[in-house]
């Protein structure tokens, strides 16, 4: 009988497989990873404690012109598919006829991976793309070279589509979740009280939507600041995304490389850390209670 | 109320989302389509041809990517169930700190992390099989299995588990009959999820499958990369199929119990 057992033996029991999953490969990985940044190389000989790899990484024009693209893309991407998929949330909630057809045609790009979203943009926003192609029947561009380069270009705006693309139906489904329960009543109440529409969603619905919405766009960062695919196909080799660059080093057949590798991981983690520990603190100390 | 609300709104929203997909198709059947012609001036079945061509590893890296799916998917479950159940039900010491460990991989990018594990994979035989892509693989799908989880049990009341102990059901009976029927449609979201995560993994993949573990984003890399965008768009075409059929199955079988995905409430 499981009543019979103590209550901390079934919770351990319960937590272990999970916790010791989690913890060799994620805490052991990213401990590794750190190790190995600072010169550890293991299963071999001759190496040494240093910090020649930050070193490498604070010189390398690859990193830093690399940091600045893959920052501003995830910020970007993440502003843009949290207003948009907080409105499409909202339009979609609005719905009487239809919500459910709609919901579930819009949610699909949830079921794509973000390898194809990347091939469906070049073929899509390259310059001799489809839409290159509406342009020139518009007679809005003579040529291929005419439309500007929204693929492999300097800003990343076809990473930064691709990106908004897949997530804002995503920003959407959470904040569709998040008004299923009891919102009608409270809009009631709001409206019976005298509140207009704009004074019902300043004070009512995004007050209801906004935790669930600020740990979806945090979700959403994490991940356009730390996907390789994007980047790698629809961005160019230089300034290339972080995570591109990581591999590449880490893959390089000179050994000398790997802390460089390293310390670009772990910095793609720390930035991470950084703006979602930062970001949380921000939401809470506006909202004033914790998320 | 007969007609469809905010219908320029409607419009917009499916227009943005569909519209990627436009040249995909289009470019799977086009045996040619220069620029600037809208639709492609010849149409071809290569694509098709190219799935079945048993040269192009398209129907291999389907089984490959189906195989390591339902591993990850069936041992995420395993694993992030009873993690969500101690969650949900459960108040203890440490608590958040367990939550924020089986969190973390889902903020922290995966290649950032496991990076550092690619040496021990190889030195340990893991790299280039099956086996270690599914342990990596785990690590991104584990959280939302467990999050989703831990959500439904902090709904689930307790007490039908033990009213059915006391009227002699067993451990395992309690299980199968009361508490499974109560969790399921957050189990069949969370399990989707670790399908979805498994099949659509890139990166993870490559570095400790080396690029022997053909899966289909791995093939589809290759021929996106590739010369031939008629090739790219079919494979992708294969990709996006199997998951969506999933879906709509997913989305029906939720259907009738309210809630949006069974997130409704997690």
């Amino acid at each position: 009988m499981t009543g019979r057992r103590p209550r901390w033996v079934t919770i351990v029991l319960l937590l272990a497989p999970a916790v010791t999953v989690v913890g060799v490969l994620f805490l052991g990985g990213l401990g590794l990873g750190v190790a190995q940044s600072f010169g550890y190389l293991p299963f071999l000989h001759g190496w040494h404690w240093g910090l020649d790899g930050y070193r490498a990484l604070w010189h390398d024009p690859a990193v830093t012109a690399s940091v600045g693209l893959t920052l501003r893309v995830a910020l970007v991407s993440t502003a843009v598919a949290t207003v948009l998929g907080v409105a499409a949330g909202l339009l979609l909630h609005s719905l009487v006829r239809g919500r459910r057809t709609v919901t579930a045609v819009f949610g699909s790009t949830l079921a794509v991976p973000h390898i194809v979203g990347a091939l469906a943009m070049v073929l899509l926003l390259s310059q001799s793309g489809l839409l290159s192609r509406l342009a020139h029947a518009a007679g809005l561009s003579g040529t291929p070279a005419h439309f500007p380069a929204l693929t492999a270009d300097g800003f990343g705006w076809g990473i930064i589509a691709e990106y908004v693309w897949k997530e804002t139906p995503f920003v959407a489904l959470v904040v569709l979740a998040a008004l299923s329960g009891g919102i009608g009543e409270l809009r009631g109440v709001a409206r019976t009280l005298g509140a207009g529409p704009w004074q019902r969603l300043r004070h009512v619905v995004l007050p209801l939507i906004a935790p669930a919405v600020a740990a979806t766009s945090v979700l959403v960062f994490a991940f356009s600041f730390g996907s390789y695919e994007v980047p790698a196909l629809l961005g160019r080799p230089y300034p290339a995304g972080l995570p591109v660059v990581a591999l590449q080093y880490q893959q390089d057949v000179d050994l000398n490389s790997r802390p460089e590798a390293m310390a670009v991981a772990v910095l793609i983690a720390v930035v991470v850390a950084v703006v979602v520990a930062g970001y949380l603190a921000l939401i809470r100390r506006l909202s004033g209670r914790p998320l | 109320m007969n007609r469809l609300r905010h219908p320029v709104g409607v419009a917009i929203l499916l227009l943005g989302v569909l519209t990627p997909f436009v040249p995909l198709v289009l470019w799977s059947f086009a045996g040619r389509w220069r620029y600037p012609g809208l639709v492609p001036q010849q149409g071809t079945l290569r694509g098709v041809r190219l799935l079945a061509d048993p040269t192009s590893q398209v129907l291999q890296g389907l089984a490959t990517s189906a195989t390591i799916g339902a591993a990850v998917t069936v041992l995420s479950v395993a694993v992030g169930v009873p993690a969500g159940r101690a969650l949900g039900l459960y108040e203890f010491r440490g608590r958040s700190l367990v939550r924020l460990l089986l969190v973390a991989p889902a903020l922290v990018p995966g290649l950032a992390v496991l990076l550092g594990t690619q040496v021990f994979f190889l030195r340990y035989g893991l790299a280039d099989t099956r086996a270690g892509v599914v342990l990596v693989q785990l690590v991104p799908a584990i959280p939302y299995v467990t999050l989703i989880m831990s959500g439904a049990y902090a709904n689930f009341d307790v007490d039908y588990e033990r009213q059915a102990a006391l009227l002699g059901a067993r451990p395992w009976q309690v299980q199968l009959h009361v508490t499974l029927p109560a969790l399921r449609p957050a189990l069949t979201v969370a399990a989707y999820f670790a399908f979805l995560i498994s099949w659509s993994e890139y990166a993870l993949t490559l570095l400790i499958g080396g690029g022997t573990v053909k899966t289909l984003p791995l093939l589809l890399f290759a021929y996106a990369g590739g010369p031939d965008p008629t090739e790219a768009a079919a494979v992708a075409l294969t990709v996006i199929v199997p998951p969506l059929l999933l879906m709509a199955l997913v989305v029906r079988g939720l259907s009738g119990r309210g809630g949006t995905l069974g997130l409704a409430r997690s």
